[in-house]
């Protein structure tokens, strides 16, 4: 694996390796010291054009717990305010000597654009609405650590702004590709305009459904789109799409909620629901920072760093297969 | 004065295919037969001699944009392509809609390497109001209007423009056919594509519900409507329709529509991005029929160049448009003649004669007969090239076509009677 930049890019092997390296990555952040020299001397760039303060602190964190070098590029003070194409700056970054460049971007494509641009490793932090790939990582791993290992079978819902959703675009890949079966939930104008070739169902009613979910993924709805005439005000859309006491109540008792965030309390998602028993939405931020420590490391120890002491050998090696299309169906 | 012959050529034009040297003398074609001789040779063995390529869609780029385009690039960059006249679009800065504009680029056409004609906006600053001066231009012989790169989307500026128009002698309203609220910050066709890339999408529905309007429009005031690059199999079977019922409609058709589909927009190139966008193989289908059954009367480059750094910027962000000039000529041959799509004849028709028709442009399109003017394409259907965006004569670098390999390339180019282009090389 050179880069991480869509879940479209990993099979299901591939993913399922990112997974166990993960679980024996959240052994190392529950030490009393939770950090390990795996990466020792590697630097890691952080550049987020779009802001997102959890996202960037969560990769940081995994790259420091790996012992990188964190370097983080911020846009607003940069040559990038300045004017500076795309290009010249990842260009110029790399020639400071870096191995990882994590890229968040408000324009779909741009970390595929910037993998063709430099040497360095690129893993895509969100883009657009195109793909969140770690997130979609972290998701299955907080999926598969209730439901078990293997997600055959298990019944996914994402609920909410599909069309302008990179999580849903990358989840609903990932889950699929481990054999769950995913239904996405959404108002017809908050659908892409097709979902042909996409491996999951498609419902415009949510309370059919919650009493055959595993787990419910809620997605933010942001105001604008309202404004966009896309649903005429957020209380129809909490009526039909949000997840309510009433509703949380018609799931079953060991379904799990998550919620990628940041949270719209009272609109997507009620308060009471978001903090009740059956939400994993912390543990998602936290499983977070094993997932990204993962990914790190299979695009950056490459086989050559020594560290077989605590079991992490023979990850590096051989790239994943590429193109959009692959684990489509 | 000195005669030039052009010898051992087929020549094709509106009377068909013959083997047949040309000589010409004071621009003018004076005997077209075998066995001439004139002072200067122009060997055009196992090619054809045609009617010199009219375009009726380019972006020359002059004034306001000369790092991406210069009348004097575009035009070389025409000749190569075989072209001997252009129309060149209004959208540049300041826009063609006033006369003194109009002047100054046809001032600066003067000597360029093929014929550049002036298009002029319909509305004021291209901003779909109030009409531009249409009259005033026309009496410099401006004869098709346009606001392209953006739709005349208020129905009653369409209307009165269109009525308007049909006081002037061989006008046309030439639209860009797409709704903009319907497109409102899409980037590339809305489909399957679109969808699994996250990157907004533009509707068919957007361009066919204009070519719908316009369609009807031209009906209420009879005025001529052209489409410009028509890119949908719906907005095909509405001209289709209109062309039945007699209405004075025509349209055009890009490369790039009938040779490449949204699927290339996976790669997040913005080489890939252009207005109206890539489509499916489905629209890319009806676009080859719609020219193999004269629904579409002619094939238009949308040559829109663009600075390498503005093409490097996120997909979504950056503009649209491509390359078209040096390529169109060989993907015709390439993608309609070769598969048999279209006759020889039909691809010069489409590529010269007809668009010299839509844009008033009665000395370009031929015939190859004595004492028509001496525009002239010399295309050898055989030669093989590969398209190397370095070595293009626009200023630009932004063609899609970069690396593939094309059968047919423009040889010699023949402007009012002057070699402009010699064996593939441009000479001014």
């Amino acid at each position: 694996m050179r880069h991480l930049l869509s879940i479209a890019d990993l099979d299901r092997s591939g993913i399922e390796e990112i997974l166990d390296l993960a679980e024996s990555f959240r052994e190392v952040t529950r030490r009393d010291i939770p950090k390990v020299p795996a990466l020792r001397g590697k630097v890691v760039v952080s550049l987020f054009y779009e802001d997102s303060t959890r996202t960037r602190i969560s990769f940081e964190t995994a790259a420091k717990r790996l012992s990188c070098d964190v370097m983080a590029f911020s846009v607003a003070s940069s040559s990038i305010a300045k004017g500076e194409s795309l290009r010249d700056t990842v260009r110029t970054i790399e020639a400071m000597g870096i191995d990882a460049v994590v890229v968040r971007h408000q324009a779909a494509g741009t970390p595929r654009r910037i993998a063709g641009w430099i040497d360095a490793h690129v893993v895509n932090a969100g883009d657009g609405c195109h793909q969140h790939p770690t997130q979609a990582l972290l998701d299955a791993f907080t999926l598969r650590s209730h439901l078990g290992p293997r997600l055959d079978g298990a019944h996914v819902a994402i609920v909410g702004d599909i069309l302008h959703s990179r999580v849903a675009r990358s989840d609903a890949l990932a889950f699929a590709a481990l054999g769950a079966r995913v239904t996405l939930v959404a108002p017809p104008t908050l659908l892409p305009s097709t979902t042909a070739g996409w491996p999951v169902d498609v419902r415009h009613d949510l309370d059919d459904l919650l009493p055959d979910l595993d787990a419910i993924v809620m997605l933010r709805i942001q105001r604008e789109r309202q404004a966009q005439s896309r649903f005429p005000s957020l209380r129809e859309y909490t009526d039909r799409f949000g997840l309510t006491v009433e509703r949380a109540r018609r799931l079953r008792p060991d379904a799990l909620i998550m919620h990628p965030g940041p949270m719209n309390r009272g609109v997507e998602i009620a308060a009471e629901v978001a903090d009740g028993p059956r939400s994993v939405i912390l543990e998602q931020v936290a499983n977070g920072v094993s997932v990204r420590m993962a990914v790190l490391y299979r695009l950056l120890a490459g086989g050559a760093t020594g560290f077989g002491g605590t079991g992490f050998g023979g990850t590096g090696g051989a790239d994943a297969p590429g193109g959009e299309t692959t684990g489509r169906g | 004065m000195a005669d030039l012959v052009i010898k051992g050529g087929t020549v094709l034009d509106t009377a068909g295919e013959r083997v047949s040297d040309v000589l010409i003398r004071g621009g003018h074609v004076v005997d077209v037969g075998p066995g001439l001789s004139g002072d200067e040779v122009l060997d055009a063995s196992g090619c054809l001699v045609t009617p010199g390529l009219v375009d009726v869609h380019v972006h020359l780029r002059e004034p306001g944009m000369e790092e991406a385009e210069t009348i004097e690039t575009g035009a070389r960059a025409a000749a190569l392509g075989g072209y001997t006249a252009v129309v060149a679009m209004p959208n540049t800065t300041p826009a063609l809609d006033d006369p003194i504009v109009v002047r100054a680029v046809l001032a600066a056409a003067r000597h360029a390497s093929c014929e550049v004609a002036s298009s002029g906006a319909i509305t004021r600053g291209r901003k779909g109001e109030e009409l531009a001066p249409l009259g005033e231009m026309h009496a410099l012989g401006v004869r098709l209007f346009t606001d392209d790169g953006d739709c005349v989307a208020d129905a009653g500026v369409m209307r009165r423009a269109l009525e308007y128009s049909r006081m002037l002698p061989g006008a046309v309203i030439s639209q860009h056919a797409e709704d903009p609220d319907l497109v409102a910050g899409g980037a590339m066709h809305e489909g399957e594509w679109s969808s699994r890339l996250g990157i907004p999408g533009r509707p068919a529905a957007a361009e066919e519900v204009i070519v719908a309007r316009d369609v009807i429009l031209a009906g209420l005031t009879g005025a001529r409507v052209h489409f410009q690059h028509v890119s949908t199999a719906g907005a095909v079977e509405l001209v289709r329709q209109a062309k039945a019922r007699g209405l004075a409609v025509t349209a055009e058709a890009a490369p790039h529509h009938f040779t490449l589909t949204d699927e290339c927009c996976a790669s997040f190139d913005p080489l890939f991005k252009v207005n109206p966008p890539l489509r499916t193989a489905a629209d890319l289908a009806a676009i080859k029929a719609g020219l193999a059954d004269g629904t579409i009367d002619c094939v238009a480059t949308d040559h829109a160049p663009h600075p390498t750094e503005a093409k490097e910027r996120p997909f979504a962000e950056a503009p649209s448009g491509m390359l078209g000039l040096e390529t169109a000529l060989a993907l015709v041959w390439d993608e309609l003649v070769e598969p048999g799509v279209l006759t020889p004849v039909q691809a010069f028709a489409a590529c010269s004669w007809n668009p010299a028709a839509i844009a008033g442009l009665g000395h370009h399109g031929g015939p190859v007969a004595a004492d028509a003017p001496a525009n002239l394409c010399v295309f050898d259907p055989a030669l093989r090239w590969e398209v190397d965006p370095g070595r293009l004569a626009s200023r630009a670098r932004n063609t899609p076509y970069g690396g593939r390999r094309l059968t047919g390339k423009v040889r010699h180019t023949v402007l009012h009677g002057d070699v402009v282009v010699r064996d593939g090389t441009a000479t001014r």
